[in-house]
């Protein structure tokens, strides 16, 4: 009985284990480091969860999932709430309606395929935030932190891919 | 229960199709959100803060280690060049007792003409130290989060000093946590002066380092190296203020300023209430005028 509940609750928790390390993730983005330029060009970790999730996972991380990680990462970022949200869905709509394209995959197919999302998503905040904001901010830094983006996303899979091997191999 | 073939076959288009809805819905609840916020729906704002509340506790316990961590690689490199530093400092405290004698020298003759005019007392102001507990940037915004808000006394249109000088004012408030919109966010447009020539421009933010100084008045040359302080006009801050100097006069750059403040080390930031009675005049009318209508 006791063990049935536990293996439950084990089960549970490695299921809420993608959108949590999602949340985790943002949350720490914003921590101030003591580096120049960090809050500028960060680049959006909170893309690379739900891209990588959604590829590998897309069972555990529902549209709701990537909606409430970009209205988080808005509350904190301060950014138009409702923006993050609305790219992370697209971008979460967008794989899994081309799932089939990435199923079995080598990697540096992937990671191609999320430079073009990381792209696409840029460019509409950019766009959308100029239409809420009223100004169009200095290029230069939107794309350097694309470019951080895209480039660390090898990290993200290596840790993500480590918990998911770890915790969510049997199921 | 176990699914059986003709189950299936329905269930399967249903799913698709109620995902659909649900994300069409989700979609649709992002992008009201946006107009909500457009709008300045206080709506927006008290949720975005109760968030920032419920996590700025979190916040502070994670940036704590990380600011301390900062601070030991400080100090390693201080103690590096300490005997060169040591000279710098000598110099300089040789120069600052100089200064020290001129501004005693000065504030003696001020409060003597000040009682000869019979000026009137410049107001007092209350200030809260805050920690700064997360520095969040992206393509739109410069702002950092503080923890201290409304329970401490911390209210909308205060204004955020660093010990050098200017670094914003506070955008949003929550009950123990506040937004601080940053000088060189796209949202701000601080009235400022040449200290020197005494001539009026808006320093406006534009998300670079070093935000742009925009409607000089006509004939103003400002050079390099002039240092820009507040003008008090329009009411959000008091005059005088010190918050850069001019870095760049070229043509098509425009004039830039470099701020005092050092946005990559801002541990704490100093929310002063000087009484200039928020950002918004025109929407909130001052009590007095009320009690005529």
């Amino acid at each position: 009985m006791v063990v049935a509940a536990l293996a439950q609750l084990d089960r549970a928790l490695k299921r809420a284990l993608p959108l949590a390390l999602a949340f985790i993730v943002v949350l720490l983005s914003v921590v101030p480091l003591p580096v120049p330029e960090y809050a500028v060009l960060a680049p959006s970790f909170a893309l690379m969860s739900v891209f990588y999730w959604t590829v590998h996972r897309p069972d555990l991380f529902p549209a709701w999932g990537a909606f409430a990680v970009g209205l988080f990462d808005d509350m904190l970022s301060g950014a138009p709430l409702g923006l993050g949200a609305f790219v992370l869905l697209l971008v979460h709509f967008s794989i899994v309606a081309q799932h089939k394209v990435f199923r079995g995959k080598a990697f540096w197919l992937v990671w191609a395929a999320f430079a073009i999302v990381a792209f696409v998503a840029q460019l509409v905040t950019l766009l959308f935030g100029f239409a809420l904001k009223g100004a169009l901010p200095d290029t230069m830094p939107a794309a350097t932190q694309l470019a951080l983006t895209i480039a660390l996303y090898p990290v993200a899979t290596a840790v993500f891919g480590r918990f998911q091997r770890v915790f969510l191999s049997g199921g | 229960m176990k699914r059986t073939g003709p189950m299936l076959k329905i269930a399967a288009p249903m799913r698709v199709l109620a995902q659909r809805a649900a994300f069409m819905g989700l979609l649709g609840s992002a992008v009201g959100l946006m107009v909500l916020g457009k709008a300045e729906a206080p709506f927006v704002e008290r949720l975005r803060m109760a968030v920032t509340d419920a996590v700025v506790p979190v916040l502070d316990g994670i940036s704590r280690p990380v600011q301390t961590a900062a601070q030991v690689a400080d100090n390693v490199r201080a103690l590096m060049d300490v005997n060169a530093e040591n000279r710098r400092l000598r110099d300089q405290n040789a120069m600052l007792l100089h200064w020290q004698q001129v501004a005693r020298n000065l504030e003696a003759e001020n409060r003597a003409l000040r009682e000869t005019v019979h000026a009137a007392t410049e107001a007092s102001f209350t200030y809260i130290t805050a920690r700064v507990v997360a520095d969040a940037g992206g393509a739109f915004v410069r702002s950092v989060l503080i923890a201290a808000g409304a329970r401490d006394g911390v209210a909308k249109g205060h204004t955020a000093m660093s010990p050098v000088g200017l670094a914003g004012r506070v955008g949003e408030v929550g009950e123990r946590s506040a937004r601080v919109l940053l000088l060189t966010d796209l949202n701000s447009h601080v009235p400022v002066m040449i200290e020197s020539s005494r001539d009026r421009a808006i320093l406006d933010g534009d998300n670079t380092d070093l935000p742009r100084l925009v409607f000089l008045a006509s004939g103003s040359r400002p050079q390099l190296g002039d240092r820009i302080v507040t003008s008090g006009h329009g009411g959000v801050f008091p005059p005088g203020l010190p918050v850069g100097v001019v870095v760049q006069t070229s043509e098509h750059g425009g004039v830039r300023v470099k701020p005092f403040v050092d946005f990559h080390r801002i541990d704490y930031l100093r929310v002063v209430d000087y009484g200039t009675g928020g950002t918004l005049p025109i929407a909130a009318p001052p009590p007095q005028i009320k009690r005529l209508r």
